[in-house]
């Protein structure tokens, strides 16, 4: 199997706070990471330098083979203008923890921004597809509902059909439940859950250990900027043999 | 006098709806609105004995001369709004451009034009011939300045480039207040950074932008008065050439006063309703929409 997301040696300061230190991961294609962590760990950083919303200083990222945000000229690399980032971003779908859904514009309105208007698709096409997708996380009545008029969870479950809409290669999900009431949690981790079991690939940076435990193939540990330890679910979380994982793991559980 | 107290406290105790709630008698308010309406009352009977010819106000407010002078006072604030919005809204995508030379020739265009009084950059757009004999691209073509440089051109150019340097600033605080997860989504689903801005933020910052906007367009009505004083003929100008003639001056500046407040009044009405439509998806909504309110209610609480 070929590996989707690749990183070697990524690093990455905030002026002189050095959030990602020498990072290398890899994520094939259907796998699902879960990646935990204290705050502050660089989990959300890192996520948003996959997806070119931070630049990165040293190392690079890889999405299905091609080096994200630059061009590779021996061994140099140039920055790529603003079209061809937007175009290498299409390949991955975004889920914020704040949804950002686009509030004046409708549910329908939302999902089909992306295909419509920037990969250039029929609309009937994509309106159909989007029709789908919002049967697929249980909101087919919204359709023409503003964002304003619905529910956290069900704000992010239309901002995980919007990603999908692109059709990417792998989505990312930057703490998806934790601006959620906790009553609301159940509602998109299902929707994630369908997603995993339909072989989506998928990172997830997330708090809900129950979540990583039923659905993650792999889990990764992040601690001060660096991925401490890498395993299964049994791994990680019966058995950890970092003690700062362990000390992690027993206070979260 | 204490039993009476006691006694006062009982029944108030034991009989609540015996209770009245007396109004606040509010003198002093009475004695304000009698003062205000005496003085409003000398006020127009100062008007009403005035020498005032109110037939010659009567007389020409529909006269052709001064509806002319409407027409063009209407179509300049119109036209400069235009120049104003569009060099604004450039003027602020340039500001918050990563490109330093670009960064700095809003700001260099803001600090000058929003600088200089309006008047003096009528005046300099209206002379200009004086400088430049002749405009164009040498070799290309070139024409005489006077012939390009009308007193239209002139007050559209002066007032609609001076519009653009306040116009920047407020749709620059408009951007300024979008969340910066509305560009960042917007990205994320392939948006170059130009489109996302034009697509997503900036119709959001319309809510933001519209109530400023509509503000400018009511002071540029009045501000477009300026261009009188370079042969521009909007209403202050066709009431001068007419009050030049009868001497009946402020007869005539009454019924410029008139139209402006008929112009002022109908855009205030127009700004409510292009407000409504700037702030969809804000809680407040149309009828039009088939989604009843008590459905969003029990999804919100759902």
């Amino acid at each position: 199997m070929d590996a989707i997301i690749k990183a070697h040696g990524l690093q990455k300061y905030f002026g002189t706070f050095h959030v990602l230190k020498d990072i290398d991961f890899e994520i094939m294609k259907g796998e699902v990471i879960c990646i935990i962590g204290p705050s502050g760990s660089g989990k959300s950083t890192f996520l948003r330098c996959i997806n070119q919303l931070e630049p990165i200083d040293a190392g690079y990222v890889m999405v299905d083979d091609e080096i994200v945000g630059y061009r590779r000229d021996g061994n140099r690399l140039f920055p790529l203008p603003d079209r061809e980032i937007a175009r290498q971003r299409q390949a991955v779908g975004m889920v914020f923890q704040k949804f950002h859904l686009f509030p004046h514009r409708t549910v329908l309105q939302n999902i089909i921004e992306g295909p419509v208007g920037v990969q250039k698709r029929p609309r009937q096409e994509c309106v159909a597809e989007a029709r789908v997708l919002l049967e697929r996380v249980g909101l087919a009545d919204k359709a023409n509902a503003y964002p304003s008029e619905l529910s956290g969870g069900q704000q992010q479950r239309i901002a995980i059909a919007r990603a999908l809409a692109m059709k990417p290669k792998a989505m990312l999900f930057d703490e998806p439940t934790s601006a959620l009431d906790p009553e609301l949690v159940g509602e998109v981790l299902g929707v994630m859950k369908e997603l995993a079991a339909s072989g989506t690939t998928m990172i997830v940076v997330t708090h809900e250990i129950g979540f990583c435990r039923e659905v993650a193939d792999r889990i990764v540990f992040m601690d001060g900027g660096m991925i401490v330890e890498t395993g299964t679910a049994g791994e990680i979380l019966e058995n950890p043999r970092n003690p700062r994982v362990k000390n992690f793991i027993s206070a979260v559980l | 006098m204490s039993s009476g107290d006691r006694n006062l406290n009982k029944s108030a105790l034991s009989d609540v709806n015996a209770l009245v709630i007396v109004p606040q008698r509010k003198i002093g308010t009475k004695i304000m609105a009698a003062i205000c309406i005496i003085l409003l009352l000398l006020l127009a009977r100062a008007f009403w004995k005035g020498d005032i010819g109110w037939s010659y106000v009567s007389e020409n407010l529909f006269s052709r001369s001064v509806l002319a002078g409407v027409g063009n006072t209407i179509i300049m604030t119109f036209c400069a709004m235009i120049v104003g919005i569009v060099l604004g809204v450039v003027a602020a995508i340039m500001r918050m451009s990563d490109n330093p030379v670009l960064r700095s020739i809003s700001v260099g265009y803001v600090w000058l034009f929003r600088g200089a009084p309006a008047l003096l950059q009528l005046l300099l757009w209206f002379n200009l011939a004086l400088i430049f004999p002749t405009i164009g691209i040498p070799g290309l073509f070139s024409i005489r300045t006077v012939d390009v440089m009308t007193p239209f051109v002139a007050a559209l150019l002066g007032l609609g480039i001076q519009q653009g340097a306040y116009t920047a600033e407020v749709v620059r605080a408009g951007i300024l207040s979008i969340d910066k997860g509305q560009m960042e989504a917007a990205q994320s689903i392939g948006m170059t950074k130009l489109r996302a801005t034009l697509k997503i933020v900036l119709p959001q910052a319309m809510r933001v932008i519209v109530p400023p906007i509509g503000n400018e367009t009511i002071g540029m009505v009045k501000l477009t008065s300026l261009a009188s004083v370079i042969q521009y003929s909007e209403v202050l100008r066709s009431v001068e050439d007419i009050y030049y003639v009868n001497s009946r001056v402020i007869e005539l500046l009454i019924v410029a006063t008139i139209w402006y407040m008929v112009v002022v009044t109908i855009l205030s009405i127009l700004q409510i309703y292009i407000e409504r439509h700037f702030s969809k998806g804000w809680g407040r909504r149309d009828a039009s929409h088939q989604q009843p309110a008590g459905q969003a209610l029990a999804g919100e609480a759902g």
